[in-house]
C-alpha cells in the first residue's frame, strides 16, 4: 500500500531519531496542531523515542474537542424535536453536553445518523422531503469546504427542509490566540497537514514571522512526524522564524483554491467561542446571510442556549499545551471512555484519548 | 440467597438501553456481568456452553441476528444468521448436528425479501451440512417495513479430549488468526444508509467448523487451547476477554496481523481501527507453542485459512491486558471499546 507502508518504514526511523538527537542543544516545546499527529506520536510511540529536552506538546487540533458544549446542547435539543433527524459524522456522537450525548438523544427516540459526508445529509433530505434533516457541522478548515458544498447543493435543489448546524473553526487564529496568551512557551509547530492542503500556508508565513517561531505542515504518518519534528528543531536551533513544508505530497503554498472558493461563498468569518479556550475574534466560520435560511439554530430557535462548562475537566489546559492528560488528576480515574468528562477523552483525535489508548504499559 | 424483586437494579447509571450496549465493547460486557449474571449466575466466559450428556458432550450456543442493512456484499442476513452460529459452535471444537430458527419479521416486509433470506440459509446450512430442525415466527407492528431478525441455536457434538475455554491460555502459547480481518465490518458499511462508499470489499462470512475439525485432528485435540470468533467489536475485544478469563495478557505483533489492502485502506479514511472491526469467517486460535507451526500449516492448506498468520503469544503479566506492538517499537494498549466504533470527522 504505497503511502501507508512506506511512510511506516521502521528502518528509516534510527536515522531520523539520530539526526533529531543530534539537533537538539537545549530545553525545546513543540507543539503538534492536529489531534491526528497526537494520536500517531503515541500509537508509534515516537513521543517516547525523542530526547529528553525535546517535549511534544498537543495542541487543540481535535475538532470535536474545541466544539463549545452550548452547540452539543443545540444539536440535541432539535434532535429531540419531532420529525426531525439530526446527522453527523460518527465522533460527534458520543461528545458529552451539558447532561447527555447525542447517542443517549438517540437512545430516548431520537432520529440521530451517522453520514460520512454532509453530501449524504442532503440526500437524505432529498428523499425525506416530509422530515426536517440538520447536519451537525463542526471541524476545521479540512471539512468546511464539503459542509459548505452541501449548503450549495441543498439551495440548488431547493431543499427547504436541509439546515447545517455550524461551529467551524479556524486553526490560524487559535495558534495566534495560544502564542499572545504566552502562558505556555512554545517554541515552535507542526500545522496541520490536511488544514493546509486546504488553505495553504500563506496565513502561517505570517504567524511565523509576527511571534517569531518557525512552523513546519507537517503529515500523519510516523515518518512524516519525525521528519517534521527534524525540521522544526533544526529551524529552532538555527533562529529561523520562517514556514517550511514536509507535506510537499499534499500540501502547496496557495492550498485548494477551488475549495477555499466554495468556502468563501458560503460563509463568512465570526467571533467564535472555543471549548477550553474561550472567545478568539475571527476564528469561525458562520453562513452568509444570504444563506441564513440553512441555519438550523435559527430555523429551530436554539441560538441562545448557553451551558456552563463543567469545572472537573481540565480540557482547556489540556487543548492549550499547558497540561499534559496524565497530569489531570481525574485521568483514567473519573474520567475514561466510558464515562468521559469532556472531549478529549472521547474523540478518535482528542489528546486524552490518545493517552489513555496508547499509555505506556 | 436468591436475587429477588427488591434487589437493586444494577447499572442504575444508565437508565436506558444505548445502541452501544450491544457494540460488543465495555458497555456490553457491563450489562452482562453485572445486569444478566447477577440474576442468572455466572456462565462459562464463551459463545457456546457444553453440557455432559449420556453418552458424549454436547455444545450448545445461540445468536441473534439484527444486521442492517439486510443484505450487503459477500451475503445477508440469513448467512450470516447460520454461519455465525456454526462458528459459535466450532468455537467449542463442536462438530454442529443442528440448527434451530427464529424469525422476528416486521410488518410490511416484503415476502420477497424473506424468502431470498430464507433461500440462502437453507443453502449456507447445505455447504456446513447440518438440518434447521425446528423454528419460530413472530409479526411486530409497522416501523419502517425493512424489519427482519433471526435468531439461531445450534447444537453440536463435542469430541472426547477436546477441551477448549477462554481461561486454558497459558503464558508461551501462541495466537493464531485464519486469514485477512476487518472485511465482514468494513463490507456492511459500505452499503449502510448515509456512509455509502465504493468499494469491492466482501463480507467474509464463512463457517469454520469443518476447518477447525481438520486443526483439532491436525494437531490433536489438547494443544488448542482457545478459539474465538471475532465478531463484533473485533479481534481486539476478543483477546481482551480472552486475557481476563485466563489471567494473562497477550502480546500482538501489529504487522503480522492480516488485513487486505481494500480493508486497510477503507479503515484509514474512516479512522477506523481494523483491529475493532468484525469479522464473520474468522476464528482466532490459541495453542500450545510446539503445535504452533503445524497449526499454522494445517490452517493455510484449507481454503478459509490460505491467509492464516501467527500474529502473538500469551504472556504472564500484566494480567487481563492486550497489548500491541509496532515496528517501530511503540506499544499500545488494546483496550475493550466502549462501544460502537465511529467513523471520525477528518
Amino acid at each position: 500500500m504505497r503511502h501507508i507502508s512506506e511512510y511506516r518504514d521502521a528502518s528509516r526511523m534510527g536515522p531520523l531519531l539520530d539526526a533529531i538527537s543530534a539537533s537538539v542543544a537545549r530545553p525545546i516545546n513543540l507543539m503538534e496542531v492536529c489531534g491526528g499527529q497526537t494520536h500517531n506520536l503515541l500509537k508509534y510511540g515516537i513521543d517516547a523515542m525523542l530526547p529528553e529536552q525535546l517535549t511534544m506538546l498537543h495542541g487543540p487540533g481535535c475538532p470535536v474537542c474545541v466544539t463549545p458544549l452550548e452547540l452539543i446542547d443545540q444539536a440535541i435539543a432539535i434532535a429531540k424535536i419531532e420529525d426531525v433527524i439530526v446527522t453527523s459524522f460518527g465522533d460527534m456522537l458520543r461528545v458529552p453536553g451539558s447532561h447527555t450525548d447525542l447517542l443517549g438523544a438517540r437512545s430516548e427516540g431520537a432520529d440521530v445518523r451517522i453520514v460520512y459526508s454532509p453530501l449524504d445529509a442532503v440526500d437524505l433530505a432529498e428523499k425525506h422531503r416530509d422530515r426536517q434533516i440538520v447536519f451537525v457541522g463542526v471541524g476545521f478548515e479540512t471539512t468546511a469546504p464539503i459542509d459548505a458544498l452541501a449548503v450549495l447543493r441543498a439551495r440548488q435543489k431547493d431543499l427547504d427542509n436541509f439546515s447545517l448546524l455550524a461551529a467551524h473553526v479556524l486553526v490560524p487564529p487559535a495558534i495566534d490566540a495560544l502564542l499572545c496568551a504566552g502562558d505556555v512557551n512554545i517554541h515552535g509547530f507542526l500545522a496541520p497537514g490536511h488544514v493546509c492542503a486546504v488553505m495553504g500556508y500563506t496565513e502561517y508565513e505570517a504567524l511565523a514571522e509576527r511571534h517569531g517561531v518557525p512552523i513546519v505542515v507537517t503529515g500523519f504518518e510516523p515518518l512524516d512526524l519525525l521528519v517534521g519534528i527534524h525540521m522544526a528543531v533544526r529551524a529552532i536551533q538555527t533562529g529561523q522564524a520562517t514556514v517550511f513544508n514536509q507535506y510537499r505530497r499534499v500540501v502547496t503554498r496557495e492550498g485548494n483554491v477551488p475549495a477555499q472558493q466554495t468556502m468563501r461563498r458560503v460563509f463568512a468569518l465570526c467571533d467564535r467561542k472555543w471549548r477550553g479556550l474561550g472567545l478568539i475574534p475571527n476564528s469561525g466560520l458562520r453562513l452568509r446571510s444570504e444563506l441564513s435560511r440553512f441555519d438550523a439554530a435559527a430555523r429551530f430557535g436554539v441560538a441562545g442556549l448557553t451551558a456552563r462548562e463543567s469545572t472537573e475537566c481540565r480540557a482547556g489546559e489540556v487543548l492549550r499545551g499547558a497540561l499534559q492528560p496524565p497530569q489531570c488528576v481525574a485521568f483514567a480515574r473519573e474520567c475514561n471512555p466510558d464515562h468521559p468528562l469532556g472531549a478529549p477523552m472521547v474523540s478518535a483525535e482528542g489528546a486524552c484519548a490518545a493517552y489513555y489508548n496508547h499509555r505506556r504499559t | 440467597m436468591p436475587i429477588g424483586l427488591s434487589c437493586p437494579l444494577p447499572l442504575a447509571q444508565y437508565p436506558k438501553i444505548t445502541m452501544a450496549h450491544g457494540g460488543g465493547g465495555r458497555l456490553m460486557h457491563m450489562l452482562i456481568d453485572e445486569l444478566f449474571t447477577t440474576a442468572f449466575g455466572k456462565t462459562e466466559e464463551h459463545d457456546g456452553a457444553t453440557l455432559e450428556v449420556e453418552g458424549g458432550r454436547i455444545a450448545i450456543t445461540t445468536d441473534s441476528f439484527v444486521v442492517k442493512p439486510l443484505f450487503f456484499p459477500g451475503g445477508n442476513i440469513g448467512t450470516l444468521a447460520v454461519n455465525g452460529t456454526v462458528n459459535d459452535l466450532a468455537a467449542c471444537g463442536a462438530v454442529p448436528k443442528a440448527l434451530t430458527a427464529g424469525f422476528i419479521l416486521e410488518e410490511g416486509l416484503p415476502t420477497e425479501t424473506l424468502w431470498r433470506v430464507v433461500l440462502s440459509m437453507a443453502a449456507a446450512a447445505e455447504v456446513v451440512g447440518v438440518p434447521i430442525v425446528t423454528g419460530d415466527t413472530k409479526v411486530i407492528e409497522h416501523r419502517d417495513g425493512n424489519g427482519l431478525f433471526i435468531n439461531t441455536t445450534g447444537l453440536g457434538m463435542v469430541a472426547d479430549g477436546v477441551s477448549i475455554a477462554a481461561g486454558r491460555a497459558r503464558p508461551g502459547d501462541r495466537v493464531l488468526i485464519n486469514g485477512s480481518i476487518a472485511a465482514h465490518g468494513v463490507a456492511v458499511m459500505s452499503v449502510r444508509e448515509g456512509l455509502k462508499f465504493e468499494s469491492d470489499l466482501k463480507s467474509d462470512c464463512a463457517p469454520l467448523a469443518e476447518m477447525v475439525q481438520r486443526l483439532l485432528t491436525a494437531v490433536g485435540p489438547t494443544a488448542v487451547h482457545v478459539l474465538r470468533d471475532p465478531t463484533r467489536g473485533g479481534v481486539a475485544t476478543t483477546l481482551c476477554e480472552i486475557s481476563c478469563a485466563a489471567h494473562c495478557c497477550v502480546v500482538i505483533h501489529e504487522e503480522t496481523v492480516p488485513v487486505a489492502d481494500g480493508a486497510m485502506g477503507a479503515c484509514e479514511i474512516l479512522g477506523l481501527d481494523p483491529l475493532y472491526v468484525a469479522n464473520e469467517g474468522k476464528m482466532l486460535i490459541i495453542v500450545a507453542p510446539d503445535s504452533a507451526d503445524a497449526a499454522l500449516a494445517t490452517l493455510r492448506a484449507h481454503p478459509d485459512g490460505k491467509d492464516a498468520a501467527i500474529i502473538g503469544e500469551v504472556v504472564e503479566s500484566p494480567q487481563g491486558r492486550v497489548i500491541g506492538r509496532n515496528t517501530f517499537g511503540g506499544e499500545r494498549v488494546l483496550d475493550m471499546h466502549s462501544g460502537e466504533q465511529l467513523p471520525r470527522i477528518c
